[in-house]
């Protein structure tokens, strides 16, 4: 039965300081640990997809860095410094941005508002520049999706793929260095999947990290170079998706069980 | 992520193609239907029934605009607050005590270090009680938002508190006279602009209507939107325009009356002719004080980033928070706006009434809560225009008039009023289901 061991291969980014390490981070709801200290990091033009099963911690350890939680303990480094992430105005300035699976869209008002929001592009007096930020939505819609040509809508009024892209240009509008995709094609159909992915390939090369949360274990070996995979709150182990099989993935997630090919966490099955 | 619009797809009846054009609100042209017929049918049925129509006069409408005024500045904050998915049934009862306190300090505290009838005593009244409502509103606020008791407990609270400090301000004693300068802010003859001053007024609330249509269409120009027709502009522009010369007109047709001419000539050394003096009343200075509130409003909810952040927050609070937006703080400073705009009603009811007493306001958040739902204002949160509670208020104030003018007794007032409130929400209900 025993095969031979296959060993994680080297760490393409060793020795460079990631573009973002969460070190020991706990948060805990009312005496459940969500997040158990767990560590991950991201290095730029690197797509790291996280992955558990519902309840695993992994959308509670991404909204950690996103500032919509604030931890209990651990710290963030951002290129190497400490960064103080309390609140998503913070992560904002760190150009940390996210797609949320829920889209996190104020369904009440346009594309532009949207897109602006909590940023918006003022007058010289002080008032809303809304004809300014219209304009620069249809620049940057007409790159992401020369389709989309309901401006003036409230964004409950549009479809979920139209709804997505306000979404995501959201996100890299403001010059995003990390971005978190949190079940970024959930809702979409295949053509539209498929131009989440170019977008994830395009933005790797252009040297913005990616932290992408997915159930579906093909969209992750198809766009990650890394899978960390979380068990009740605690790390299981990472791998290079090159040195890992989907099935051994599965035993990871499932079972906690870290396959010769991964680096095992503090969350993993002891052997 | 292709999405064509089928605009071209189905031929626009003119209707349609009208409303698209002009890009007029099809609610507002609704509501003020509904106002037309409520003025008309009170009309008719004292036209017909009791042999004489006093609605459509320009004494009614006159007393009506200043009657509306209250409720109206007080509507402007309600749309905000109820936009966030919040409520505050407490307002009618902090006008009271808010009164109350305004009017022990211009008769009771003020005059004994300022003497009698000095100028200062109505500004510095009006500002402390535009501070004490907002210091209160801002209490509520942070009970709603950082403690997290919901905002109908804490305005329900508010509501019995408020009233029972309001009478005990002062033990339940009226408070009058107020100070004269104070009292025009409640209109009453004195407390007008006149028929001059009304036509200034008109004047330059068209200069402003042309101006704005202007610098909109300039503006869409430059990024290069769509335009309305040359046509629509003008409609609007002639549409806005008439309807304000038309209430200057209105308000200038009604004249004072005998007494007070008397006393007015007596005073100023004219003989007055046999056939009388025709002298104006022109727009009241509470209703020149409520439509100023309501400018700045809608220029705080449409023009600037507090007003974005309030609609943002009530389309979907968790994604304002996650966009940075700090809700707590928005959540306190709206009801805070809530509480000085009720400071500005107490001052405008008891200038009215040339006294504070503690029932002052009773039963006004409902009036109010009812103008804002009337005016579009969604308790789903997150839609709302303050023209619409405005006119919400109008409409709700005609319907009261209406009544006592044709002798409804206060009962059946009372279920009228009732009965109103839950069919405008059913309509709004119906509404939002048939456009979405």
């Amino acid at each position: 039965m025993a095969k031979k061991a296959k060993t994680p291969s080297a760490d393409p980014h060793a020795g460079k300081t990631p573009l973002v390490e969460m070190r020991d981070i706990s948060i805990a709801f009312g005496g459940i640990k969500a997040v158990d200290h767990a560590s991950c990091d991201l290095h730029a033009g690197e797509v790291v997809a996280l992955l558990g099963h519902n309840g695993a911690g992994k959308s509670t350890l991404i909204k950690i860095l996103s500032g919509a939680y604030t931890r209990d303990s651990g710290q963030i480094y951002v290129e190497g410094s400490e960064a103080t992430i309390t609140n998503p105005r913070q992560a904002k300035d760190y150009g940390i941005e996210t797609i949320y699976q829920t889209l996190a869209l104020a369904d009440n008002v346009d594309a532009a508002a949207n897109l602006y929001l909590g940023r918006e592009l003022l007058t010289p007096w002080r008032t809303l520049d809304d004809s300014a930020m219209e304009a620069e939505t249809r620049k940057v819609m007409g790159r992401l999706n020369p389709n989309f040509t309901r401006f003036k809508d409230p964004v409950k009024q549009l479809s979920g793929g139209q709804r997505q892209s306000v979404a995501i240009a959201r996100a890299i509008h403001f010059n995003a260095r990390i971005l978190i995709m949190d079940e970024p094609t959930a809702a979409l159909g295949p053509a539209e999947t498929k131009q989440v992915g170019e977008l994830t390939h395009q933005l790797k090369e252009e040297g913005i990290g990616i932290f992408l949360i997915s159930h579906d274990i093909e969209d992750v070996f198809d766009l990650a170079d890394r899978v960390v995979v979380m068990k009740n709150g605690a790390i299981v182990g990472s791998a290079q998706t090159g040195d890992v099989t989907k099935d051994e993935v599965l035993g990871m997630i499932i079972l906690g069980k870290c396959p010769p090919g991964a680096i095992p966490g503090p969350g993993a099955l002891a052997a | 992520m292709s999405d064509q619009t089928n605009d071209s797809e189905y031929k626009e009846s003119a209707v349609v193609k009208f409303l698209r054009a002009t890009e007029v609100d099809t609610r507002m042209l609704g509501m003020i239907a509904a106002l037309v017929l409520i003025w008309v049918g009170f009309h008719l049925y004292g036209e017909f029934v009791l042999g004489r129509g006093s609605f459509l006069t320009p004494r009614n409408l006159w007393n009506l605009s200043v009657q509306t005024s209250s409720i109206a500045v007080m509507a402007t904050g309600m749309v905000l607050i109820i936009v966030t998915r919040h409520i505050d049934l407490s307002v009618g009862s902090l006008l009271g005590v808010t009164a109350m306190l305004m009017g022990v300090l211009q008769v009771w505290v003020l005059p004994q270090y300022l003497g009698l009838g000095h100028p200062m005593i109505w500004i510095i009244t009006v500002l402390a009680g535009i501070a004490f409502g907002a210091t209160i509103g801002a209490f509520h606020g942070f009970l709603i938002a950082y403690l997290g008791i919901p905002a109908f407990i804490v305005t329900l609270g508010g509501l019995l508190f408020w009233r029972g400090s309001a009478w005990w301000v002062a033990r339940g004693e009226t408070i009058q006279p107020v100070d004269t300068t104070f009292a025009l802010i409640g209109g009453g003859p004195y407390g007008t602009v006149g028929a001059l001053g009304s036509w200034i007024f008109g004047i330059v609330v068209c200069a402003a209507i042309v101006m704005a249509l202007v610098s909109g269409r300039k503006s869409r120009i430059r990024f290069g939107f769509p335009l309305r027709p040359m046509w629509a502009e003008y409609l609007i522009g002639g549409v806005g325009m008439a309807v304000t010369l038309g209430a200057v007109l209105l308000m200038n047709s009604y004249p004072w009356p005998k007494g007070i001419v008397r006393k007015y000539a007596a005073a100023n050394n004219i003989t007055v002719p046999d056939e009388g003096l025709f002298i104006s009343h022109g727009f009241a200075i509470p209703v020149l004080v409520a439509l100023t509130v309501g400018l700045a409003m809608t220029f705080l909810a449409t023009r600037t980033r507090f007003g974005r952040y309030v609609f943002a927050i009530g389309g979907n609070p968790e994604a304002a928070e996650l966009a940075g937006i700090n809700t707590k703080k928005m959540t306190l400073m709206i009801f805070a706006l809530m509480g000085a705009l009720t400071g500005i009603s107490a001052t405008i009811a008891s200038a009215r009434l040339n006294a504070a007493t503690n029932a002052l306001g009773s039963l006004d958040e409902l009036f109010v809560i009812a103008a804002a739902v009337i005016g579009g204002t969604s308790f789903a949160g997150g839609i709302g225009t303050i023209y619409g509670a405005i006119l919400g208020a109008l409409v709700m104030q005609s319907l009261q008039s209406g009544m006592v003018l044709v002798g409804f007794d206060a009962a059946i007032q009372q279920m009228v009023v009732g009965g109103v409130l839950v069919t405008a929400v059913y309509v709004d209900t119906l509404y939002r289901k048939s456009s979405v």
